[in-house]
């Protein structure tokens, strides 16, 4: 991890120094133990700000949207795949942007570390090799990466950046090694009123806050449709019907553009599951049309194309 | 009003007592969270916590609450007139009592009493009922977190504001400080506290109030220039990575800003409140279009110039802010209330004084 904050540091320094960006978007240490916050270095002393540890969790693209000043932004590859959906939805321009690529080794999430130590304040985290060292008053744990990696880090299919202008560590091995296909969909196997249940029980405790909409890059339109009244599609309560249906909508916008980035997951202030819905989602699209988004800036998102001889049993 | 006293054994009991008459709110395990719930006995109830992740202000402000309904008139005679007839909804049937109560958000329901019921004009019925029914029964923090700053926020981990007993942990048994004439009446079949009881409570609160982190300075804010420090050069990098989302409003035990809907279907109706938050673009918009808050650094900035700036100007130099740190453990980009209001502060500690 070490070596990647370096190499940051100093291709952010340079990029700066030689005025080829107006700033460069990467994170930093965050104020408190397990957290690492976007960050933008606008001078060649600010990129010593700059970090890269297990607890880069969140989608920088997402701060990209709207920018009309040159940004190099720090990438890995699911990071990486969505700056690609971006330039092909016209939200980015690829000249606008250097990629500073990033070859990943997995996030990890911090509500895993708290509940394997209940109770206990951490103070520090430190990530040598294949182990993370937890520490605090009167404790110190050593715990595999691989126990305490987000969720979908450990089904990561693309760990290396899928464009880049420089990349700061050598490529890893591009897939995480979990199974992807075995654990995208876990409700699959339910029947209707089973996976209904699954469904409610998964999204009981939402608060509405729209922390998933608004970390997810795939989320920029400038009226959301649950800010829309004429007609009002979504109702603002709490009422099961009005978050379901944002839930189910939501998803489903994100049908054949979602990386799986899981900031998402890591936003929701009440650890919501939400990429239930998401994987499952383009495990289908995967399915249908052979296709994972991001992956290349001149492919037809399969969801914005159509022809007139798609097939249309479904019709009824 | 008298100290008393209450053996951890003894607590059981106690609680059951009440449960028979009023019912019983406080923190409780559900699928492994740490949330705000209702206690069918003792057992229910957990004693070695920080805090819960989200406050327990919807006990008074519901995220979602009927306010009134309309029916269809001829539910009533038979005949089909056209229009609705508007009902109140019920108050508050069985009296309550929230126990385990943190400091911190116990001061935020003071504060809200404020703002919620100011005078004879802005009286909130809703809030008022639920306020009026409820006993709040507070658990002192022996035991501060690393996120926890309400020393900085004129709070502290054993302080009484807006409560009416607070229990503080002394080894065997719990003092019970009652503070108003709510609490002397629950607290009436237990015996007076001892002296060795009342020694032990100063002594968590002395160690408690040691113990904590040193927030941010706000010696500056109160007096402070408003429209200087509004027009301050810091928030554009403040706001640079806030995802406009509402996890702070929410989380935040003195968020109060809430929408009124109508929700209709023919002639029936109900018009429901929802909690919103300063951090959606549509919680300004105006009908002509104009957005007074059009920017995220314009909402970014409003968050805190509310809390910091406004919320002491107008309730005699009190923050709207209790310290109790969950946004700063929630904030999906980890923007630091503290940072920021050190920021504030440093500002307004080196602004010129006007002649």
């Amino acid at each position: 991890m070490q070596e990647r904050t370096q190499k940051i540091r100093e291709t952010a320094r340079e990029l700066l120094v030689q005025g080829k960006v107006d700033c460069v978007l990467g994170y930093t240490q965050g104020s408190i133990p397990m957290r690492a916050r976007p960050f933008f270095a606008t001078t060649p002393d600010e990129v010593d700000q700059l970090c890269w540890t297990g607890f880069c969790t969140g989608n920088l693209a997402k701060l990209l949207i709207g920018r009309t000043d040159r940004v190099a932004i720090v990438a890995q590859g699911c990071v990486s795949r969505n700056i690609v959906g971006l330039i092909q939805e016209g939200q980015v321009v690829r000249d606008h942007v250097v990629v500073i690529g990033v070859p990943c080794l997995g996030m990890l999430e911090y509500r895993k570390i708290e509940a394997r130590l209940p109770g206990k304040d951490v103070h520090e985290v430190l990530e040598v090799g294949d182990n993370v060292t937890v520490s605090g008053p009167g404790f110190e744990e050593v715990i595999p990466r691989n126990f305490i990696k987000r969720d979908n880090c450990t089904t990561c299919m693309h760990r290396n950046p899928v464009i880049s202008d420089v990349l700061v560590a050598e490529a890893v091995d591009e897939t995480a090694g979990g199974d992807l296909e075995k654990v995208a969909a876990p409700w699959e196997s339910f029947d209707a009123a089973k996976r209904w249940e699954a469904f409610n029980a998964t999204f009981s405790t939402c608060i509405r806050c729209y922390s998933c909409r608004d970390a997810c890059p795939l989320c920029y339109c400038h009226v959301c449709f649950v800010d829309e009244s004429q007609p009002q599609w979504c109702g603002k309560t709490q009422d099961a019907a009005d978050v379901d249906t944002f839930h189910i909508l939501r998803a489903f916008h994100c049908a054949g553009r979602c990386t799986d980035c899981g900031a998402c997951e890591s936003a929701c202030p009440m650890g919501i599951k939400m990429r239930r819905m998401t994987s499952k989602i383009e495990k289908d699209v995967r399915k249908l049309y052979g296709y994972e988004p991001g992956m290349d800036v001149n492919a037809k998102p399969p969801m914005t194309v159509f022809q007139p001889n798609d097939p249309e049993d479904f019709v009824k | 009003m008298t100290d008393k006293v209450l053996s951890k054994k003894q607590m059981g009991s106690f609680v059951e007592k009440i449960l028979e008459q009023k019912d019983v709110f406080a923190p409780i395990m559900q699928d492994k969270s740490l949330v705000w719930g209702a206690v069918t006995s003792a057992d229910d109830m957990i004693w070695d916590f920080t805090n819960t992740d989200l406050s327990p202000k919807d006990a008074f402000f519901p995220q979602s609450e009927c306010l009134m309904h309309c029916t269809g008139c001829n539910d009533h005679d038979g005949e089909t007139p056209q229009g609705s007839i508007f009902q109140a909804e019920p108050l508050l049937a069985r009296e309550r009592v929230l126990f385990n109560v943190r400091p911190c958000d116990a001061r935020a329901f003071w504060l809200l009493d404020q703002i919620f019921c100011q005078d004879e004009l802005t009286h909130d019925v809703y809030w008022a009922d639920k306020r009026a029914k409820t006993t709040l029964v507070g658990l002192a923090c022996n035991d501060p977190c690393s996120t926890c700053f309400c020393t900085s926020m004129q709070c502290g981990p054993h302080h009484e504001e807006g409560l009416d007993i607070l229990l503080v942990d002394v080894g065997d048994a719990f003092l019970v400080r009652v503070l108003t004439i709510k609490g002397e009446s629950l607290a009436a079949s237990l015996p007076e506290a001892d002296q060795d009881s009342v020694q032990r409570a100063v002594g968590c609160k002395e160690h408690a109030e040691k113990t904590m982190a040193p927030g941010p300075c706000t010696d500056h804010l109160a007096s402070s220039d408003v429209l200087s420090l509004f027009n301050a050069p810091f928030w554009e990098k403040v706001a640079a990575s806030c995802l406009n989302c509402g996890t702070c409003t929410f989380c935040c035990p003195t968020c109060h800003c809430f929408d009124i809907q109508d929700e209709i279907q023919g002639e029936v109706s109900r018009r429901v409140r929802n909690w919103d938050s300063c951090m959606s673009w549509l919680f300004t918009q105006h009908a002509s279009g104009h957005n007074p808050h059009n920017t995220k650094m314009d909402r970014v900035r409003q968050r805190f110039m509310h809390k910091f700036s406004y919320t002491p100007t107008r309730r005699k130099g009190a923050f709207g802010c209790v310290g109790c740190g969950r946004c700063v453990r929630l904030c999906p980009v980890n923007i630091d209330v503290r940072e920021v209001v050190r920021l504030m502060d440093d500002f307004a500690a080196n602004m010129p004084i006007p002649s």
